[in-house]
């Protein structure tokens, strides 16, 4: 379980969070829906310890972040970042296999490379791309490589920034399955951003709206569209008019 | 009115002593970091190959001319004094005591310095630094070490052939140009030549390489965001090594030679 309490961070001026208070149960998909620009990315960076929180403390099984023992814990994690991330000086298998190769747990070379290729297949990608280098691929085709990064070594605990943007609607389809089965049949617990309402509702059990620095609303995803939260409303409805202002 | 200038004097001095204060704890743990595990072979490979050995040319280069321009001055110099003899040994023990570790390490500075920090400049940018931390694997272990480690080790090498190659320009400028005879040129270098003037060369070599891996190394991870926030970094970590270098050699220069 992973606990956020008064999570507070500011850049400078910017008070990006300003109160975070949020609970994930163990083997649940969270999805953290709002406005571009309101810190969630910042939030997942929080949690892994990447960006430190001026204030405000966060918890995984009781124990606080700051002070686990930083392998242990971060063995435990997978991350999807929001720009994929990928080495480029390393080949697409390599990149998908990094973890798998090194640590006291290393796998030999061929079948670390066997591992990636079946991750690189659930993501809808070719055997034939594991050899290419992350710069000869799509935006789309680096977004998936790095989810497959992401899930290779299985961990438990997987985030997962905007997986579907850049995608076209049918592979969007076939990652939220992927996710959907990794909370559902690997037991994994997840945290996922998007801006698409359907992968919202395709991946989430509970949904939270970060909003002005704290969360506005959080709940079941079967509540999310009989909440009257005016701002949760014009959220998943896509309407430019109502409490959130367009220019942020 | 006095406290305001003297804090406005107060805040660079302040600022510059937090940045030497930054760049020697990082220094410490690039060192600390080097002789514990997990050691990142391949990548320490491929960085003295990038270092090492793609330097090769811009080294040689600059040693073949430094050699020859050196022979050329030393032999106008020498004429006045009747000494023009003095040309090989005076051009060995320039190149090796100070231009050929200086000279090849400003090049170095400009080459490898600067790719280092535009490197790990654009992965910090392109949060390949957080992924690196997610994936359970230190960056400073996995790409300061192995650059720093390598630096280190290919610098002294690369002095060597630059003194090498500095030496024979002299002595081609001088067979060519000069009139020497070339085994009397010869024999002139190698009877003048000490030991030292060649070790403490090397030596030389080896901080320098620390120094610019280092400051490519420290000004790319500490790189700004955005492309702006990468040729910052670059731009910084030229001229840091290269100012480094010089003041480096200054020292070392006083520790080994004044008496
Ligand atoms: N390292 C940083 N330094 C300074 N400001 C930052 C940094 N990281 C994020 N910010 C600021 O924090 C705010 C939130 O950024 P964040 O990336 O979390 O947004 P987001 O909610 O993920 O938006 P999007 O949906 O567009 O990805 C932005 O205003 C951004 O400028
Ligand atoms: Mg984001």
């Amino acid at each position: 379980m992973i606990e956020l309490a008064q999570v507070q961070k500011r850049f400078g001026e910017n008070r990006v969070l300003q109160g975070v208070t949020l609970t994930i149960a163990s083997g649940t998909s969270m999805v953290i829906i709002g406005g571009s620009g309101t810190g969630k990315s910042v939030l997942l960076k929080c949690i892994l310890g990447l960006v430190r929180p001026d204030s405000g403390m966060i918890t995984l099984d009781g124990q606080d972040v700051t002070k686990a023992d930083r392998d242990a814990f971060l063995a435990r994690f997978g991350m999807l970042f929001q720009g994929g991330a990928l080495f480029d000086s390393l080949r697409v298998w390599e990149n998908v296999a990094f973890r798998l190769l090194r640590g006291p747990k290393a796998l030999p070379k061929a079948q670390a490379r066997e591992i990636a290729i079946e991750k690189l297949r659930r993501v809808g990608l070719k055997p034939a791309t594991a050899d290419l280098f992350p710069a000869e691929l799509s935006g789309g085709m680096q977004k998936r490589v790095g989810l497959a990064r992401a899930i290779a070594a299985e961990p438990e605990i997987i985030f997962f920034d905007e997986p579907t943007t850049g995608l076209d609607p049918i592979m969007a389809g076939v990652i939220n399955d992927l996710i959907r089965e990794i909370v559902v049949e690997m037991g994994a617990t997840a945290m996922t951003i998007t801006h698409d309402m359907s992968s919202v509702r395709a991946i989430a059990d509970n949904v939270a709206m970060l909003h002005g620095g704290v969360i506005r609303w959080t709940g079941p995803v079967g509540e999310m569209d009989a909440t009257p939260d005016p701002y949760v409303q014009q959220f998943i409805h896509g309407r430019a008019e109502g409490p959130i202002e367009a220019v942020r | 009115m006095i406290e305001a200038t003297l804090g406005s004097l107060g805040r660079p001095v302040l600022q510059a002593v937090a940045a030497v204060g930054r760049v020697a704890l990082f220094a410490l743990q690039v060192v600390g970091h080097i002789l514990r595990p997990p050691f990142y072979l391949r990548e320490l490979g491929s960085s003295l190959v990038q270092i090492g050995w793609h330097s090769l040319p811009v080294v040689g280069l600059t040693a073949i001319f430094t050699g020859g321009a050196l022979a050329l001055q030393i032999y106008a110099g020498g004429s006045r004094f009747n000494a023009e003899s003095v040309v090989p040994s005076i051009v060995a023990i320039g190149m090796t005591r100070e231009l050929g570790p200086v000279l090849g390490g400003l090049m170095v500075a400009a080459r490898v310095a600067s790719s280092i920090a535009a490197e790990i400049g654009t992965m910090k940018v392109t949060e390949q630094i957080d992924a690196l931390v997610t994936l359970s694997t230190n960056p400073l272990k996995y790409l300061a070490v192995p650059r720093v480690v390598a630096a280190t080790l290919a610098m002294p090498v690369l002095v060597a052939v630059g003194d090498a190659i500095g030496i024979m320009g002299g002595w081609l400028v001088g067979i060519t140009r000069l009139d020497f005879n070339s085994a009397a040129y010869l024999k002139n270098t190698v009877d003048f030549l000490e030991v030292w003037d060649i070790g403490s060369g090397l030596v030389k070599g080896a901080v320098f390489g620390f120094i610019v891996a280092l400051m490519g190394c420290y000004h790319g991870m500490n790189s700004a965001r955005g492309a702006q926030g990468v040729g910052a970094a670059t731009k910084a970590a030229v001229v840091s090594a290269s100012v480094l270098i010089l003041a480096a050699n200054y020292i070392l220069t006083e520790a080994f030679f004044s008496s």
